[in-house]
């Protein structure tokens, strides 16, 4: 059969594609460790160093010291944490209701939810900004944390919203039989079935408020309260030319996202396979 | 939204407020050239970096969609550039863009094209963001391309073959048509992203060098925060909401003719 003696020279080129690929994928990675490892001296040498020598571990060390970057870590933590947890349980409450209650006008509101997904910052964010403004509340948290509260955006609602239609109403009849109220059933009954959503959208979010830029910088003033985004820009502006050190804060920036994608990457990939096309 | 509306027919710069009506829609389009500077480098972003965006991820889709071991693992290299903090990602860059020793142009002198000033030559610097939104073909709008693929059911496939068509005909006939309304749903989130453009700008260049990296967003944010020109900048936005909003029907429009739906059952 043709079939089978062309399959081994397809996966061979399939490998091959892949392998490429992912080579060329993983060098900026690669390139940026390499620079942060290196000495202030060898990082314009000619030729290039490829594998640092000797490693200076001390960039590290030098760049977390010269900005408190310990205060912007924790703070950013602070923020992608609170607003976390709020998106998570606000987000699969509105979730709750769009996925079971059905009362006039829902469709709508579901459709107007889902365009807000194509709106674009833009618009709100100087409006909003004057808000904050006139409520004294620029160079605080609240801000950046309250959004949060308000169900997360619709992508997380949407995404949730599809995980829960998926889930047998049996589950929530025989919960009401047994006496349980809806608040019951959305929290003893779907959310402890959604673990792959929900920690989908937990690392979504995490990821999103720790990687968010322009709100600290439209609201934040005082580099005490700074985030790692807005820190590490404020490095580069005061420490540009030690180009070693400005990796390594980026290094110190990307880690604990890499790290909690792979922790996550089970759920991650699965969650959205599983929900983010369902009704499609 | 209606705030921004009224705000974008004012004169405020946070303290006094004054109703101008339309004077900052009119000086956007006639007195000012970075406005069209702006919107036209937003343009040319968009035509670029979306359709290859588009060809990119889906591409790495079927890869990533076949049979073979570790898999797995090519996912998740495909991925993590995706989720690569922004300003982090925009410093990386500037670093591999850097004219003297930049990864890139070390890479390039190995075929023997001499070093470009990727951020420093305006004719460059828009190429140079292209390139880097690449980086980015593994991650969501991939990850929908392959939900889609997975959706497809072997029988077709099977079918096709049996009928004898290449693996690249039934791609052509099977796939693709299979896969239009999740194209277009990339396409629109594509474009509106484009528009959207604004850390690594801040960050890699702000915006120059001669304003050739001022995108649309950046300027918006430049208007409204370091100028204090709420009021244009509220103008900025609404002409950005209206551009999408005329881009999106246009798309929907068009996706009669391209975009297949199947029978779903009722």
């Amino acid at each position: 059969m043709s079939q089978a003696r062309t399959a081994p020279t397809k996966s061979a080129l399939v490998y091959l594609l892949l392998l490429v690929g992912s080579a060329i994928f993983s060098i900026p990675f690669l390139w940026t460790l390499s620079t942060a490892l290196k000495t202030h001296a060898n990082v314009f040498s000619q030729p290039p160093q490829i594998w640092p020598h000797p490693i200076a571990w001390d960039n590290f060390s030098k760049a977390w010291t010269a900005l408190p970057f310990t205060s912007f870590v924790l703070n950013t933590i602070m923020l992608a944490v609170v607003c976390t947890s709020a998106q998570v349980v606000t987000g699969s409450l509105v979730a709750y209701g769009f996925a079971r209650f059905s009362f006039r006008g829902s469709k709508l509101l579901f459709g107007v939810l889902l365009s807000t997904m194509m709106l674009p910052g833009q618009v709100s964010m100087i409006p909003v900004f004057l808000i904050w403004r006139d409520l004294r509340a620029i160079d605080t948290y609240w801000p950046l944390i309250v959004p949060a509260f308000f169900g997360g955006g619709a992508f997380n609602i949407f995404l949730l919203r599809q995980f829960f239609v998926s889930i047998p109403r049996e589950l929530d009849e025989a919960a009401m039989i047994d006496g349980a109220g809806y608040p019951q059933i959305w929290w003893r009954v779907l959310m402890p079935l959604s673990g792959p959503a929900l920690a989908t959208v937990a690392v979504f979010s995490f990821i999103g408020h720790w990687d968010d830029f322009m709100g600290p910088l439209i609201y934040l003033n005082s580099p005490e309260k700074y985030t790692v985004a807005v820190g590490l820009r404020m490095f580069q502006d005061s420490y540009g030319t030690d180009l070693e050190q400005v990796m390594a804060a980026s290094v110190i920036h990307i880690l604990p996202v890499v790290v909690l994608f792979f922790c996550a990457q089970r759920y991650f990939l699965r969650g959205i396979n599983l929900t983010g096309m369902g009704g499609r | 939204m209606i705030a921004s509306l009224y705000l974008s027919l004012t004169k405020y710069d946070l303290h006094a407020m004054e109703f101008v009506g339309f004077e900052n829609y009119r000086r956007l389009m006639v007195d000012d050239p970075l406005f069209w500077k702006s919107l036209s480098n937003t343009l040319v972003y968009a035509i670029f970096s979306v359709p290859l965006g588009l060809i990119g991820s889906l591409a790495v889709a079927v890869l990533l969609n076949q049979r073979v071991r570790g898999q797995r693992v090519f996912r998740t290299l495909f991925y993590l550039p995706s989720i690569v903090p922004v300003v982090a990602s925009a410093l990386l860059w500037q670093w591999i863009f850097n004219a003297d020793n930049g990864l890139l142009n070390m890479a390039l002198s190995v075929i023997g094209v001499p070093p470009i000033s990727w951020l420093q030559n305006e004719h460059w610097t828009m190429p140079a963001f292209v390139l880097m939104s690449l980086w980015g073909i593994g991650g969501g709008r991939m990850i929908i391309f392959l939900a889609g693929l997975q959706g497809i059911p072997e029988t077709c496939y099977e079918a096709a073959r049996i009928d004898g068509a290449s693996t690249w005909r039934s791609f052509l006939k099977i796939t693709l048509p299979l896969l239009s309304p999740v194209m277009f749903f990339n396409l629109i989130l594509g474009v509106i992203g484009a528009f959207q453009v604004f850390t690594s700008a801040y960050v890699m260049t702000g915006g120059g060098p001669n304003n050739a990296s001022l995108f649309y967003a950046l300027y918006l944010f430049r208007n409204a925060f370091e100028y204090f020109k709420l009021g244009k900048a509220s103008a900025m936005a609404w002409v950005l909401f209206t551009i999408l909003v005329v881009l999106t029907a246009v798309q929907f429009a068009s996706s009669r003719k391209w975009v297949y739906y199947e029978a779903q059952p009722a």
